[in-house]
């Protein structure tokens, strides 16, 4: 009987960490676009941007290395 | 956002952005979509309690290290650092990693090598079945009365921040750790815990990073926390030499209280934590896992006590001593989520909630799935149904896993009615984990310890823990006598009544030893330093070895408490 390989662990942390990076990256954009009437302190720092581009490029890597590559296993 | 979300949404502390709301809702499903993805590898026993024992020594660390970042200590220990100081960094440093590398280096070869399922297993092999017994039903009470005040403490700093109802954080978190664990076991509560770690080392990074950038670096935090407390708010060990610091503590209650007897019982022996490295692939997996673990443990404190530490320095009013927030003020459990709204707009306040609900669900999870093991095979199997089948033995742990959320969710309620059993809970700790680890570390490195010498130290440790705990509670006035201070706090008196338990327990055991007969030497094997033979790590490089990471991690242990004496 053959079985896929297992999905790793790190591909999933690697989706988390995609998706959360695009949409804390799409909201420092926006804001930055846009400045909200009360910002954060440090809002000049823009946080979010960097922060959320961190996260995405991370999520990246991890997706790419631990993507499952439809090997089977006997 | 979801109709249930936006019933449940009025606004409070924080109003989070659809953004927000959207982050919190793909954790769940993700957390979920793990759970029954992983549920077709747990169809034995070895799968579902153990994790079919093939887990790496990184994915085992971070596991052990997930498992304990729970509500009280992401919460907790940063209102700790806001009314305490710096002191509160105890709790990582001294109080952990030491015993992390004694339990990778000492311990972890006869946990691994006996193969046992578990710490009151290993209490079988070593002693006997009466040991087991007690030690499990301990194990069992304090485990699901842990897991409800970590629902609780949840639930109530949802609604402190957010608004939420209790019931409606108390039942969402409990369902989805309820399914997820349910369906794939240990495995599946392992590979959430290292998802939840990563979340939470993103979500609450950034808080300590900016909170520095805007002090102006290190040096100059210190000089404002100074300036708005004392000195004795910014130094580790300069002012432990007495009771008078913001902690009530002196070095002994912290050097052996909590160093030694609480830290090294909850690390060595506390079957939620040791779970975790019981199902690592190889024995020098198992012993690496809580190296690495302590290396991580050490670095917490950045996000943990450096923001409690940011609000003693930036908050422009003072937090009070309140469990509930009172009109027009917050508490200090409010410290973390307060510097989380300082920092963070839309997205990123999304993902430190999300990093405090993983914390939330890691500890909960961690307790559910130690709970279902202990039950099924140490209380269930050994004492109720010796001769089912291992399929019956699987069904049992998925059902008593969802019992155990149910009870947890009971015990969670009865604590909403009676707050100050927030308290008790720490003291529970000590007094069911302190005795466990005196009559543990007996029975691994005394060959001489008796099945009669484990049973009666560890009963009658534990009746001493509870004793002192009761006398305190009736007369006050008694912390004077258990603590060696009328000033000591709680904290300090929970370090005092570990450290006599254990005492009590470790000099009850020799005692009975000497009198009663010891376990042939020829069944102590793979159970007892001495008698046990342990697989040589000679062909390994250097940098493969335990000892040497260990030794590493020690060093940068000791810089950082001289660093920040």
């Amino acid at each position: 009987m053959e079985s896929k390989d297992p999905i790793s662990i790190w591909f999933f942390i690697g989706i988390s960490l995609l998706v959360n990076g695009v949409l804390i990256l799409g909201a420092g954009i926006y804001e930055f676009v846009h400045p909200p009437a009360n910002p954060v302190v440090l809002f000049r720092l823009h946080a979010s941007v960097w922060w959320g581009a961190s996260l995405f490029i991370l999520g990246v890597f991890y997706c790419y290395r631990y993507l499952p590559r439809g090997t089977t296993r006997k | 956002m979801t109709p249930a979300l936006a019933l449940a949404i009025p606004s409070h502390l924080v109003k989070l952005a659809p953004v927000d709301l959207i982050i919190i809702v793909f954790y769940f499903a993700l957390v979920l979509a793990i759970g029954v993805y992983l549920k077709r590898r747990a169809n034995t026993g070895e799968d579902f309690f153990m994790a079919g024992r093939e887990m790496t020594a990184w994915i085992a660390g971070l596991s052990f290290i997930s498992a304990n970042l729970g509500a009280i200590e992401l919460m907790g220990w940063a209102s700790s650092a806001y009314e305490y100081g710096i002191l509160a960094t105890h709790a990582y440093w001294i109080a952990a990693v030491p015993a992390m590398l004694f339990l990778g280096l000492f311990m972890m070869p006869f946990y691994y090598i006996s193969k046992t399922h578990s710490v009151p297993g290993y209490l079988k092999l070593r002693f006997d079945e009466s040991s087991r017994a007690l030690s499990a039903i301990c194990f069992a009470f304090m485990t699901v009365l842990m897991s409800g005040v970590n629902m609780y403490a949840m639930a109530l700093v949802m609604n402190i921040i957010l608004g939420w109802n209790m019931s409606f954080s108390i039942w969402i978190s409990a369902i989805t750790v309820a399914i997820y664990v349910a369906l794939g076991g240990l495995r599946s509560a392992i590979f959430n815990e290292v998802l939840q770690f990563v979340l939470i080392w993103a979500g609450a990074m950034l808080v300590p990073i900016l909170a520095l950038v805007e002090a102006g670096g290190w040096n100059n935090l210190k000089l404002q926390i100074i300036h708005n407390t004392s000195l004795q708010y910014v130094h580790l060990w300069r002012y432990l030499g007495s009771f008078n610091n913001p902690e009530g503590i002196n070095w002994v209650g912290v050097l052996i209280g909590q160093g030694i007897v609480i830290s090294f019982g909850y690390w060595t022996t506390d079957f939620l934590e040791v779970q975790r490295l019981m199902a690592a692939k190889d024995l020098r997996a198992a012993k690496m896992a809580p190296i690495i673990g302590a290396a991580f443990k050490m670095f917490v404190p950045f996000f943990v006590i450096l923001p409690g530490l940011a609000g003693l320095a930036f908050l422009p009013y003072k937090l009070s001593g309140a469990s509930f927030a009172v009109a027009g003020s917050h508490s200090y459990n409010a410290v973390l989520p307060l510097m989380l709204v300082r920092y963070c707009g839309p997205g990123l306040l999304g993902l430190g909630i999300t990093a405090l609900i993983a914390g939330f669900m890691s500890g909960m999870a961690g307790n559910v799935s130690a709970f279902s093991t202990v039950w099924t095979y140490d209380i269930y199997r050994a004492l109720i149904n010796k001769k089912a089948t291992d399929k019956h033995y699987v069904s049992m742990g998925r059902w008593c896993t969802i019992l155990g959320v149910l009870v947890s969710i009971g015990t969670a309620y009865f604590v909403m009615q009676f707050l100050s059993i927030m308290d008790y809970v720490q003291a529970l700790f000590s007094i069911f984990i302190a005795p466990l680890f005196g009559t543990v570390i007996l029975g691994m490195f005394w060959k001489r310890a008796s099945s009669a010498g484990g049973f009666w130290g560890l009963l009658t440790g534990t009746i001493a823990a509870a004793s002192m705990f009761v006398w305190v509670e009736l007369n006050p006035a008694a912390v004077r006598y258990v603590a060696l201070s009328s000033h000591a706090s709680p904290m300090a008196a929970d370090m005092y009544r570990a450290l006599w338990s254990w005492i009590v327990c470790v000099v009850v055991t020799i005692g009975v030893s000497l009198f009663t007969r010891p376990k042939p030497i020829a069944a102590l094997s793979g159970l007892v330093y001495g008698e046990t033979e342990i697989p040589s790590e000679g062909n390994l490089a250097f940098y493969h070895r335990p000892v040497f990471w260990a030794v590493v991690v020690g060093i940068v242990f000791v810089a950082l408490n001289i660093i920040f004496w």
